[in-house]
């Protein structure tokens, strides 16, 4: 997985209404073509995968990371439902809640309800329920312990093979 | 050349624990002359085992057997089945450790006399004073290091030091510096200077901060008279007919049970396992458990005081570079009963990686207000609020009635409620680590509560009375001649320090004890 993309965000950011948008299902794959990849379900829909991804950006919103990283942190719960029916089943009967509370308040599945708002308040409908509650536990460490999380946040990561920052700037703020 | 002992040689003292207190003590032990074995119930980790990764690390090191819950402190919702954050593994807690190292306060002996009665607090004054155990703390400040003693000079300030000091001189602390830390400042006992490596919690690659596990007990191994047993989970203690300790069963590497034979017997599993081990090895004799005469076993749970601020500036702090914890004011350290509590609390550094915040700034929460928060990581200042607790009997170890671990034993369950003078300390805590910053320019602070507990403590406590207590002034039981206590739990009230310091101190003047009575074959 890459960092971040170079290009320009802003513009990126108004091009696309939602991230979901930028993700299209042809047949059992989710193709992202402006990040250029492309993820095969093998036990999940394609349609829970593409949503289980929109609601890791609801839950943990980070603008300038690429849909990739929420892909990257959700991506297991397919391998894992291939021999977990129980998982699946909270997976799936969680989507299939969550589509029906959209549809009732807004005549969409979740991924197509526009604003950000509408949709945290579907997810604060299910915030108590498994799988709102096995997403937000599962996310806050799998998306803040990638690589290139830490390093779009500006944290280095280990230093003892570089000498730590003795010589590296481990005092090196001077605008105070 | 570490000795190997027999299972039946029934000469040697038994420490159970290789952490700051049994660490300490088996070596201390050792360089006396005395049979010492000591059981670890996790692995040998060396240097080179350690990684600089915060989850990574921790899957290695952590005590993470199966522990449960109740009482209404935020720990047991957020983290509910792990109570404190503490290391199974030779070196025990030492090996994660900060470094901070600071001597107990005088009245902090005294806390009944000092505070008085407090509703619902259980408070006692400890059955020694700070006069009494100074040559001791000298003696551990020197073999630790510990910077600001014995002249050893102080470590140099890192970023989140720098914004710590510029906002206490602004609001006008008079005691700001980088602590007095058991970290190399400069190369000392075979050990290097601080490298401002930055993982001091996931154990020092470059061994430049004290850890018993290689600071102390190879000293010990060499003289021959220390074996550390890892992997030696003790499961129980036995006593013979007249009451005296004489055997420790545990639960070797590949889950067999072992019966070590001992002369006296030495618990430093930490202020959860080592009560839970008191209360498991119950018998016909001692149906409470053992050195449970007063029913204070397990009481009297303390965890300090704690609380983090994190802070938010318009330009980059990257305060997780450098030491974590070389940064401290005390002003706040005194007993000042005008601001609305007892005793007082300390001000320290602190620096997570981003994997550890994400856990540990506002455990639960999700959405704008969290991620605003991680987006500015890079620009974050923090610092620790760790202050004195008060003890209450109702918090307490006890055994679970229905949860066993995987040799069929009770697991702990741990309980805590928060006394208002915590809540109170807490707010103020919030309140002053929260103007140090904004002192300096910070556009957002955020008040974190406490992380599952590091300093657990007093739950075998000690008293002059046998019927408030569980051990004496030496950490011996009162009821059992040959059973010591040797760890936090013997603490009879929390202080405001973070008690590493204080755990060697006890286990070097204790060693002195053992030694003493030992010749006199009064044990």
């Amino acid at each position: 997985m890459n960092t971040i993309p170079n290009m320009n965000f802003s513009r990126r950011r108004f091009l696309q209404t939602s991230s979901a948008a930028a993700l299209v299902i042809v047949g059992g794959a989710l193709i992202n073509q402006q990040e250029a990849w492309g993820l095969e379900t093998k036990a999940l829909k394609p349609e829970s995968m593409q949503t289980l991804i929109q609601m890791a950006r609801d839950i943990f919103p980070h603008d300038r990371f690429a849909d990739k990283i929420y892909a990257v942190a959700v991506k297991g719960y397919d391998d894992a439902a291939v021999d977990d029916e129980a998982l699946k089943g909270i997976i799936e009967d969680g989507i299939s809640e969550l589509n029906q509370l959209a549809n009732n308040g807004f005549d969409a599945d979740y991924i197509n309800v526009g604003w950000e708002s509408d949709r945290n308040a579907l997810l604060k409908q299910v915030e108590s329920g498994p799988l709102f509650q096995k997403l937000r536990g599962d996310l806050v460490v799998s998306i803040y312990n990638n690589h290139d999380v830490w390093a779009m946040l500006g944290y280095e990561g280990e230093s003892f093979s570089k000498g730590g920052y003795i010589e590296r700037g481990f005092n090196d703020l001077e605008w105070l | 050349m570490a000795k190997q002992y027999d299972l039946n040689d029934d000469s040697v003292v038994v420490v159970i624990g290789s952490g700051a207190g049994g660490g300490t003590l088996g070596t201390e032990l050792a360089l006396k002359g005395i049979d010492t074995v000591i059981l670890e119930a996790g692995g040998r980790h060396e240097i080179d085992d350690f990684e600089n990764d915060e989850w990574g690390n921790f899957g290695k090191i952590s005590w993470l057997d199966k522990r449960t819950t109740s009482g209404s402190w935020r720990v047991a919702n957020d983290f509910s089945g792990l109570p404190a954050w503490i290391v199974k593994a030779v070196g025990g807690s030492t090996v994660h450790w900060a470094g901070a190292s600071l001597r107990f306060q005088d009245y902090e002996f005294k806390a009944k006399t000092t505070y008085g009665d407090i509703d619902g607090a259980s408070l006692l004054d400890w059955p020694l004073t700070l006069a009494e155990l100074e040559p001791y703390y000298d003696k551990a400040e020197d073999r630790m290091g510990v910077t600001r003693t014995h002249g050893i000079e102080g470590l140099p300030g890192n970023n989140n030091f720098k914004v710590m000091k510029a906002g206490a001189d602004k609001l006008g602390y008079k005691n700001c510096h980088t602590g007095r830390m058991a970290i190399n400042s400069a190369s000392r006992d075979g050990r290097p200077a601080c490298s401002q490596v930055g993982f001091c919690f996931q154990g020092c690659k470059f061994g430049a901060k004290w850890s018993t596990l290689y600071a102390e007990i190879p000293k010990g191994e060499q003289t021959g008279k220390l074996e550390v047993r890892p992997n030696s989970q003790v499961l129980m203690i036995e006593h013979d007919d007249s009451g005296k300790v004489n055997a420790v069963v545990y639960a070797d590497k590949d889950g067999n049970q072992q019966r070590q034979k001992a002369r006296a017997v030495c618990v430093a599993g930490n202020s959860i396992e080592s009560p839970r081990l008191l209360l498991n090895s119950a018998s016909s004799l001692f149906p409470d458990g053992l050195a449970n005469s007063s029913g204070q076993v397990g009481k009297n749970y303390m965890r300090h005081m704690t609380g983090s601020v994190y802070a938010v500036f318009d330009k980059p702090v990257r305060m997780y570079r450098g030491t974590t914890m070389a940064g401290i004011i005390t002003d706040e350290s005194v007993n000042d009963p005008a601001r609305g509590f007892v005793g007082g609390y300390e001000m320290e550094t602190l620096a997570l990686g981003v994997p550890f915040m994400a856990a540990f700034l506002n455990p639960g929460a999700w959405g704008r207000e969290f991620t605003a928060a991680m987006d500015m990581y890079e620009n974050m200042a923090g610092m620790w609020l760790v202050g004195e607790d008060m003890p209450q009997e109702s918090n307490a170890i006890t055994l679970h009635d229905s949860e066993k671990d995987q040799y069929g034993l009770a697991v702990p369950n741990v309980h805590f409620d928060d006394h208002a003078n915590d809540i109170a300390m807490r707010n103020h805590a919030y309140q002053q680590g929260s103007a140090v910053y904004n002192a300096v320019g910070a556009t957002q602070t955020y008040p974190t509560p406490p992380y599952p507990s590091t300093h657990n403590l007093g739950t075998n406590r000690m008293s002059e009375k046998p019927e408030q207590g569980v051990v004496n002034k030496w950490g011996q039981s009162h009821d059992i001649a040959n059973l010591f206590v040797s760890d936090g739990s013997q603490f009879t009230t929390g202080g405001a320090e973070n008690p590493t310091l204080t755990i060697v101190t006890l286990a070097l003047r204790q060693a002195d004890y053992i030694a003493e009575q030992m010749s006199q074959k009064a044990i």
